[in-house]
């Protein structure tokens, strides 16, 4: 019942949320229909799905709208029990959620000030992130990835920085440093993007890099509404 | 912190947040010490515990602390299954009580403290925004018992604690929660009844005193 229901995916190709969640769907052999968004003209099924927050990605399977990339996540975990992606130990699970909550709400509102801001306002926002660096510096002490061996959950949750970030600081012109300061984050990033599954799903660079600068021109006026 | 068996949580008693810790503990019948803290000066514990936010609650469960309220209450959840399920067992409706949980997070606590902090335009901004939230989770309560269907859950635990914040909300920005949203004021006197929710929310009129201090606190007038 469950793997021969179609799955569709709502997405729109520059945004790092909908790539998490191809990402999890690739990792667990998953096959499904992706449906791009034109953000500046939302379809009435993405409205209908998502009437709340109105954003990408959401998930459908079996008819039922699935929203907000870390809840897809578990939901896909706990729908499709091959190659899980969350730890089974509640401890193990209570931290994986930690992190990928730190960087979805810490990380990337600091990133988004760092990236639309200037001036004073810009370099708080670049202090900031160099400290949640070093806390997600010093929780890979030791390990190639979050998950352990192989990328689970959090390292999905991360996964946004590893390569947007790098974007950001182009187009925004601001240096995170990195390879320079956080040795364990610069190693983490090198692997994640070298695994077959991130590798193979990430969008052109340049094509990316494009967007986003043409996105901070326009500032908050049309707001990629992704999640 | 010493790996000493048991429980202990690290909370201030106003906090909403804690409150669904407490909540979630109770239900589950979970003996634990309480340990009030002083936010204006954090005790050592906490700070070792949660070094990230330095913030409560923080639950400690034999020497390994857990942070964030909301992923606190799933812990509690899968480590006393035995007792009293707070999340559904199915992944869509999990998905669903997820969904509303992180929905009352984003929203409630923000424009709840914009109710009292602004003035003017901008608290009737907020206060327009409050009014929606409200309707938008009383239209998912519907007309169930619980948003969690006949049994008490998650969503219930994250939403019920900002309840005894109603009246702050509704003195500060001058409407009527029964007004605009009367099945979620069902709702709340519902959860009052179970022993969980009645001995862990604050008193209202205490709740609005810690409002009234916070605002002089912020110079609001």
């Amino acid at each position: 019942m469950v793997a021969s229901e179609a799955v569709r995916l709502f997405g729109m190709w520059a945004s790092p949320a909908v790539r998490r969640v191809e990402w999890a769907l690739k990792l667990k052999g998953i096959e499904y229909e992706y449906i791009e968004e034109d953000l500046s003209n939302k379809s009435s099924s993405l409205l209908e799905f998502n009437p709340i927050n109105k954003q990408v990605p959401v998930l459908l399977h079996n008819g039922n709208p699935i929203v907000e990339s870390l809840v897809i996540l578990e939901y896909i975990d706990e729908t499709w029990k091959d190659n899980p992606i969350l730890p089974v130990e509640p401890l193990e699970r209570a931290k994986a959620r930690f992190w990928a909550t730190f960087v979805d709400v810490k990380c990337r509102e600091e990133s988004r000030k760092a990236f639309f801001m200037e001036g004073e306002e810009k370099e708080k926002a670049i202090e900031n992130l160099q400290v949640q660096l070093k806390a997600l510096d010093e929780e890979l002490e030791g390990k190639k990835f979050f998950s352990g061996d192989h990328i689970g959950y959090t390292d999905l949750a991360v996964g946004w920085m590893a390569f947007w970030l790098g974007v950001a600081e182009e187009t925004a012109g601001f240096k995170a440093n990195y390879d320079v300061k956080f040795p364990n984050f610069s190693r983490w990033m090198k692997h994640f993007l070298a695994e077959p599954v991130i590798k193979d799903n990430l969008p052109p660079r340049e094509k990316t890099v494009e967007f986003f600068r043409a996105f901070k021109q326009l500032g908050s006026c049309t707001k990629v509404n992704q999640k | 912190m010493a790996s000493e068996k048991g429980v202990i949580l690290l909370d201030f008693w106003v906090s909403p947040f804690g409150q669904r810790a407490r909540i979630a503990l109770a239900e589950k019948g979970v003996q634990y010490e309480y340990k009030e803290e002083n936010l204006t000066e954090k005790s050592e514990l906490l700070l070792k515990a949660n070094p990230v936010h330095k913030k409560i609650p923080v639950l400690i469960h034999d020497g390994k602390p857990v942070c964030e309220s909301l992923i606190i209450v799933q812990y509690i959840d899968e480590v006393w299954s035995d007792k009293a399920p707070l999340m559904p067992s199915d992944p869509y409706q999990r998905a669903q009580a997820r969904f509303w949980a992180d929905f009352v997070d984003k929203k409630v606590y923000d424009c709840g403290s914009r109710l009292w902090k602004l003035k003017g335009e901008e608290q009737q901004a907020a206060k327009k925004e409050m009014i929606e939230i409200l309707q938008l989770l009383e239209a998912q309560l519907g007309d169930k018992k619980y948003f969690g269907g006949d049994s008490f859950g998650f969503v219930d635990v994250a939403f019920v604690p900002f309840t005894s914040w109603f009246y702050s909300y509704e003195t500060c920005a001058n409407f009527s929660v029964e007004g605009v949203a009367p099945k979620i004021v069902q709702w709340a006197k519902r959860c009052m009844e179970r022993e969980s929710v009645a001995q862990t929310l604050s008193d209202p009129k205490k709740v609005y005193e810690f409002v009234c201090f916070l605002k002089k606190k912020f110079g609001v007038e």
